[in-house]
């Protein structure tokens, strides 16, 4: 018994694909991205729309793979693929399309995909913790900020950029409060809803019909639990969820975790909350605030990051999370890698208990993926009871 | 009150009654093409060993990949936790266990409770698995059962292959030249334990250390992972039905305060 405005959300992709149509044929510019590393508030400052590109299911993934190496990331080939066999109709309507230099496997595949629209890439540091890092990186913000308005013939000023960081951060504020309902033990809603809301609003083409449509959702779910209808009963092991992210078609292992009893309450993943723990600050110079905030996400491409491990222990501790599962994608060095780190600070300093999943889009390996999580929530079960 | 647990793995089915205090009986056949068929026939035989029926038991609970066909178990745990009591049953000093069963080998770390505390899984592949010797005794033409036999003080021959499809042809090619059998038997034999190697290196080890599965009924199989592991590496007779006896276990304590256990949608 789902909140009833989760219908709406579902309905988002579909009536998004119809909206941007109509805004590209009114003469709005549309500016595709993948990641949250990239500076919405530049594109919507430029009066662009700021859409997240498809790349979340195994069905272009084929495709990708007569050009790209089938040995990589399921991620970048669903997102090549999608682009190549244009069935992804907000890639389809990007005028230009923003990348950023995260990962290897990104970095090489954004150089096939340059070649089917007008792309950006920005230079992402390798670490954010050199003095030089954050000037890099601003010097990266105003090399978009002209690549911008040279494309679409326009300025970009200062207001534009503060009027634009103060719409995202309404909207991180809006998301922010939703995830924070799960802080709640029961949670009122499942991990799923969660990653859905968050997921499917970065296909809305107007960012402030979304924010409403958050504020209405927390609304539903408050009154919801001022009735005590909630997601989960008390028992149900608390989970926290990080690694590489997901969305509508790579959901298997939260699915999964969700099906054998368990509330995903906290997605630490840049689905989820990653993203949204610093705003940006309204008081500095905008481009310096905006490189600020974006250089600060703790991804496992930046060396070191320990900002991740901090956020892992706020995140377990705010929403009373049981244990913690890690999902890395295949051929995803740098999680991967990273996974070790994260198991022993979970383990040893969180004192909580920790599972990696490696795994790809596919459904080859549902069945070994239930065996792991089900012996997973089974230690819970024996701990919460021992 | 008798509890049962049946443990429907990928080449045998295992069963284990339990009446709070000892295993009375266990039980043993192929899983064959049908869990539900191997799991139903397992539970007729323990009740006819014991003369009970139905009404005397208390709980079933189903584990290995079989689980989810057993219509008749009241509830499904994996067998890495049954594994877990199931050791602890065995030997409460138990705190790590090699489990290398007919289509994948596990490494479980359990606590002086005989919960689990981590555990590694290779079921993606069928090196170092029972599934392996299967194939590599086919090839020698001799009955599973009789590899140990054959391998025993034989120096082991170099098989390269991880891959059980290539280890085979290389089984084939080694035959053809003329490499003694019992050669390629003990080379078999290494490489599984080289598997297993390697998995419990991610793992860790704390003693006392056992090993399960239909593999562990091979004393030569303990030998070497004893060696290679430099530890000692036990078996029993019950090796085979740890996980039914886990599951025995965890069944009657379901008895005792039911519903401890959240529920699985």
């Amino acid at each position: 018994m789902r909140p009833k405005i989760m219908e709406e959300v579902e309905g988002l992709r579909g009536i998004n694909s119809l909206n941007i149509k109509e805004a590209h044929e009114a003469g709005r510019k549309v500016v595709g991205m993948y990641c949250i590393f990239s500076p919405q508030e530049i594109s919507l400052a430029a009066d662009a729309i700021s859409v997240t590109l498809c790349g979340t299911t195994q069905a272009p993934v084929g495709d990708a793979e007569r050009e790209l190496p089938r040995n990589l990331c399921a991620l970048i080939k669903s997102s090549y693929g999608y682009a190549i066999t244009d069935t992804c109709p907000y890639f389809y309507f990007s005028d230009v399309l923003l990348a950023e230099t995260t990962c290897d496997g990104k970095k090489k595949m954004y150089e096939l995909m340059g070649k089917i629209k007008p792309m950006h890439v920005m230079n992402l540091p390798q670490t954010a913790k050199d003095d030089d890092a954050l000037d890099i990186w601003k010097n990266e913000m105003v090399k978009f900020k002209k690549f911008l308005e040279r494309e679409f013939k326009l300025e970009i000023t200062d207001d534009k950029l503060r009027d634009a960081i103060k719409l995202m951060n309404r909207e991180r504020i809006a998301m922010k409060r939703l995830h924070e309902l799960n802080t709640h033990k029961p949670a009122p809603l499942t991990g799923m809803d969660m990653m859905l809301a968050q997921w499917l609003k970065g296909f809305n083409v107007d960012k402030e019909a979304g924010i409403e449509l958050i504020e209405r959702l927390i609304a539903e779910v408050e009154a919801r639990m001022e009735k005590g209808i909630y997601a989960f009963n008390e028992n149900a092991p608390r989970i926290l969820l990080t690694g590489c992210p997901i969305g509508s078609g790579s959901e298997k292992v939260l699915k999964i975790l969700e099906e054998s009893g368990a509330s995903v309450v906290a997605l630490e993943n840049c689905t989820g909350y990653k993203g949204l723990d610093t705003l940006v600050d309204e008081t500095k110079d905008p481009v310096t605030a905006i490189a600020e905030k974006y250089l600060s996400t703790s991804c496992s491409c930046m060396t070191y990051n320990e900002g991740r491990l901090d956020l892992i222990k706020r995140l377990a501790e705010e929403y009373k999370v049981d244990g913690v599962v890690d999902l890395t994608w295949i051929a995803c060095h740098t999680y991967n890698v990273e996974s070790y780190a994260v198991r022993n600070f979970v383990r040893d300093e969180l004192g909580l208990p920790f599972l990696q999943i490696e795994t790809d889009y596919s459904d080859s390996d549902v069945g070994q993926i239930k065996v792991r999580t089900e012996a997973f929530l089974e230690t819970m079960v024996s701990a919460i009871t021992a | 009150m008798i509890s049962v647990g049946i443990d429907v793995g990928s080449v045998a089915a295992k069963a284990a009654a339990y009446d709070g205090e000892k295993i009375l009986v266990t039980a043993l056949m192929p899983t064959g093409w049908s869990p539900k068929e191997s799991g139903g026939q397992l539970l007729k035989i323990i009740m006819g060993e014991l003369n009970i029926t139905k009404n005397d038991i208390g709980t079933i609970v189903g584990t290995g990949y079989g689980r989810v066909s057993l219509p008749f178990a009241d509830k499904k745990i994996t067998e890495i936790t049954c594994h877990g009591r199931g050791a602890h049953y065995i030997d409460p000093r138990i705190r790590t266990i090699i489990d290398i069963g007919g289509q994948d080998s596990k490494v479980i770390r359990i606590n002086k409770k005989g919960n689990v505390v981590d555990f590694l899984m290779n079921d993606k592949c069928a090196a170092g698995t029972g599934r392996f010797l299967q194939v590599m005794s086919n090839a020698l033409e001799i009955d599973i059962d009789e590899l140990s036999q054959l391998a025993s003080g034989a120096e082991p021959a170099n098989i390269n292959s991880m891959c059980t499809v290539f280890a085979e042809s290389e089984v084939v090619s080694l035959i053809a030249e003329g490499t003694p059998k019992n050669a390629i038997a003990s080379g078999l034999l290494h490489s599984v334990c080289n598997k297993t190697y390697s998995l419990v290196g991610k793992m860790g080890i704390e003693e006392i250390v056992f090993f399960s599965g239909g593999v562990s009924r091979s004393k030569k199989m303990g030998e070497l992972l004893s060696k290679k592991l430099r530890v000692e590496v036990r078996s029993s007779d019950e090796s085979q039905f740890v996980g039914a006896i886990g599951a025995a276990i965890i069944g009657y304590e379901q008895i005792k305060q039911p519903a401890l256990l959240f529920e699985q949608k």
